[in-house]
């Protein structure tokens, strides 16, 4: 009767291992999908708390803590999990239990971390994950001999099975809730050589008495390596790669986008014939639905772009590509480890600026961060096809299309501006000073389907969360700038000359008129200063209000076509390299930096270039074509 | 000849693609990771794995300077640059032919 009374309090654990251990599918097979994700306070580290209940009805709260070698960190994300572990964290209770995740096929790697937690005396579980895999490869351990060697319990988990965390779950439940100790009992951890070295001579001892046979390399995995890692071969496969994958985005995306487009195009004619022409119709047709609708069409090239990155970045693929680039991008002064945030910022900016908190040095951080803008994301996409296609014959090259190779220019052209920039930086601003790579190449595995899924809905609920918010509201915003004050009776000219975007506009035209852009232009600038891709919607809004005729798409095309120059489309296309028009990213630099000084220095030295790069393009097109 | 040559404790940065060879120690005076954090690239280095007695073996090296270099230890492979294996004196066991 007692123990049916017991009221059990909510268990609070937090998972711990090293990287690459399975530790988040873990996590995410714990708590599906009830996680919340933030920061930890005054940290750019990301903290990931989920929470379960066993079958018992008790609640448990899970904290993700990022994967770490060693309790005596090299990066900041080891030390949040040094610091959480030991109850350091202000506002972060420490764990009732850790459960330490092992990998069976990373043993002594991960053993050596379990024997460092141990050491602190506090409640903790190993959970081995991925002994399925490991025995696989010849892998043997009693599981219950581990547990008497090193004195806590050890219990098999598979993360990626339906039902491979319940014994794990189960014992968790002997656990109560405790007092959270004060945390001034706690030992410091400095870095201590004779420690670790001793630690490491208990390693293979109590593999030994647990009787272990570590897996084999894999012959599939050898020759993957022997390939993929080979210097030319390597480079031949990445290069491979990097090619499938942009052409994937653009050929594999066609089919949903026009979809898409046409449906937001019947919807607009809907709305146009069901409401009553004036104000609201306007707002709806030319403001939400054309603004809203020629953004959203770049779903689908997100989607595809991040699909591949995080298949990519799952199957352990990444890691190889930034040991086989190390030594290329340490001639700029950037790390190997700068790939995966790089390549993440052809997708988008954001993302690929938090994935730079996994370099470790804080100047190649920033290095990376700061040309990460530079590499051409998919919101300058919409503007670079609207200008290609107004302004660049589909004449064939060779085997190629001039369009696809001046969008091609275009991508290089970014990537190119970005290694002049960082080489500048490393040579004149920052103070040279040494950073290992001591990268670990994980081993090779398929991508969890499950995962992938998670991934790429956070992805499109990121994406749409922007169009129905920021560029929602600016679009309402522009439409009406553009619609008011309404021209007085007898005008010649379209309405918006006379309202205020026209004003703003001709203001504006006094700064672009020397790099050959037309009012319209600037006037689509100012929202386009919030987000790029803004500026298409902003431009089909500002035209769309100039004609009677509310089909955008087939509108604009013929519009700018038959109204610009060759050299107004193309010093565009040259601001677009380098513009760094979005308030997100600049917010996420202030974020991840945690000052106010390098989103500064980055919107100001991407004006500037942007500003340049028009101007000679402006002016040398001209003097070309007259 | 080589037998006794082997027998010397070498850098592991000076190993060629495919040698294998045994730990014998981490030099002391490696550059520092972190002034902050107080880490260094050889308590880092301790803590991968490479520790006395242990068998690395070169898996792969970067044209043209073969820098980085991949080693696998303990079933693990990690990425590291020459001046960080330069830290890692190793003996020889096995040279491909």
């Amino acid at each position: 009767m007692d123990t049916a009374n017991r009221q059990l309090a909510d268990l609070h654990i937090a998972l711990v291992g090293v990287p690459n251990c399975g530790k988040t599918a873990l996590f995410n097979r714990l708590t599906g999908s009830h996680q919340k994700v933030a920061n930890y306070p005054g940290v750019t580290v990301e903290r990931k708390e989920g929470r379960f209940r066993d079958r018992a009805g008790r609640q448990y709260r899970v904290l993700d803590l990022p994967g770490a070698y060693s309790l005596s960190p090299t990066t900041l994300d080891e030390a949040i999990t040094r610091d959480v572990v030991l109850g350091r964290v202000a506002g972060e209770t420490r764990p009732d239990v850790i459960v330490c995740v092992a990998d069976a096929t990373h043993m002594p790697l991960s053993l050596r971390l379990v024997l460092e937690v141990k050491r602190l005396g506090h409640p903790m579980v190993v959970a081995l994950n991925r002994s399925d895999l490991a025995r696989k490869r010849g892998f043997r351990l009693d599981v219950a001999k581990l547990a008497t060697a090193l004195g806590v319990p050890v219990i098999e988990t598979v993360a990626i099975a339906p039902s491979g965390a319940d014994a794990l779950i189960e014992r968790l439940g002997d656990f109560e809730a405790r007092e959270p100790a004060p945390t001034d009992a706690v030992c410091d951890l400095a870095p201590d050589r004779a420690q670790t070295e001793h630690t490491q001579q208990l390693v293979p001892r109590i593999l030994a008495e647990a009787g272990y046979r570590e897996p084999a390399r894999t012959r599939a995995a050898a020759r993957a390596d022997a390939i993929l890692m080979h210097p030319a071969a390597g480079m031949l496969a990445l290069g491979t790669v990097l090619f499938f994958v942009f052409q994937a985005v653009f050929s594999w995306a066609a089919y949903p986008m026009d979809l898409i487009e046409a449906g937001v195009g019947s919807f607009g004619a809907w709305v146009g014939r069901v409401l009553p022409a004036g104000a609201l119709q306007s707002l709806l047709v030319d403001g939400v639905i054309a603004g809203v609708g020629s953004v959203i069409v770049f779903l689908p090239q997100i989607l595809i772009l991040f699909f591949f990155i995080l298949v990519l970045e799952d199957s352990g693929y990444l890691p190889r590509a930034a040991y086989l680039l190390d030594r290329l991008m340490g001639g700029v002064g950037l790390s190997g480890r700068a790939f995966i945030p790089l390549l993440s910022s052809f997708a988008c900016a954001i993302p690929g600026i938090m994935a730079a908190r996994t370099i470790p040095s804080v100047r190649d951080r920033i290095a990376t961060i700061m040309i990460a803008p530079l590499m051409t994301c998919s919101a300058r996409l919409p503007v670079y096809a609207l200008l290609i296609a107004a302004f660049i014959p589909a004449t064939a090259i060779g085997p190629f299309n001039l369009q696809g190779l001046v969008l091609f220019a275009l991508y290089a052209a970014g990537v190119l501006a970005a290694l002049a920039v960082a080489w500048v930086m490393k040579r004149f601003l920052t103070k040279r000073s040494y950073h290992p790579l001591l990268l670990e190449l994980p081993d090779y595995q398929w991508p969890d389907l499950r995962s992938l899924a998670v991934g790429l809905w956070e992805r499109a609920r990121i994406f749409l969360k922007r169009v129905g918010g920021i560029i929602l509201s600016l679009m309402i915003v522009l439409w009406f700038l553009a619609s008011y004050p309404a021209p007085p009776p007898g005008a010649t000219g379209p309405a918006i000359e006379y309202s205020f975007a026209g004003m703003i506009g001709r203001a504006l035209h006094v700064i672009f008129e020397p790099i050959g852009f037309n009012w319209q232009i600037a006037v689509a600038l100012v929202p386009g200063l919030a987000a790029r891709e803004v500026a298409v919607s902003a431009l089909g809004t500002v035209y769309a209000m100039s004609a009677t005729d509310t089909a955008l798409e087939s509108a604009l095309l013929p519009v700018i076509s038959t109204t610009w120059s060759l050299g107004t489309g193309l010093s565009l296309l040259a601001w677009y390299i380098f513009a760094p028009q979005c308030l997100s990213t600049l917010a996420v630099v202030k974020r991840e930096t945690q000052s106010w000084r390098y989103p500064l220095i980055m919107a100001g030295y991407l004006f500037a270039l942007a500003y340049l790069a028009s101007f000679v393009t402006w002016r040398v097109t001209l003097a070309l074509t007259t | 000849m080589r037998a006794a040559a082997s027998m010397l404790p070498v850098p592991l940065s000076a190993l060629p693609r495919g040698t294998r060879a045994v730990v014998s120690g981490v030099l002391d005076d490696t550059p520092v990771i972190d002034d902050a954090l107080r880490s260094t690239v050889g308590q880092r280095l301790i803590e991968l794995g490479f520790v006395s007695g242990v068998e690395v073996e070169v898996i792969e090296a970067m044209w043209p300077l073969g820098d980085p270099l991949a080693v696998r230890v303990r079933g693990s492979t990690f990425a590291l640059r020459r001046r960080e294996a330069s830290a890692i004196l190793v003996t020889l066991t096995h040279v491909p032919s």
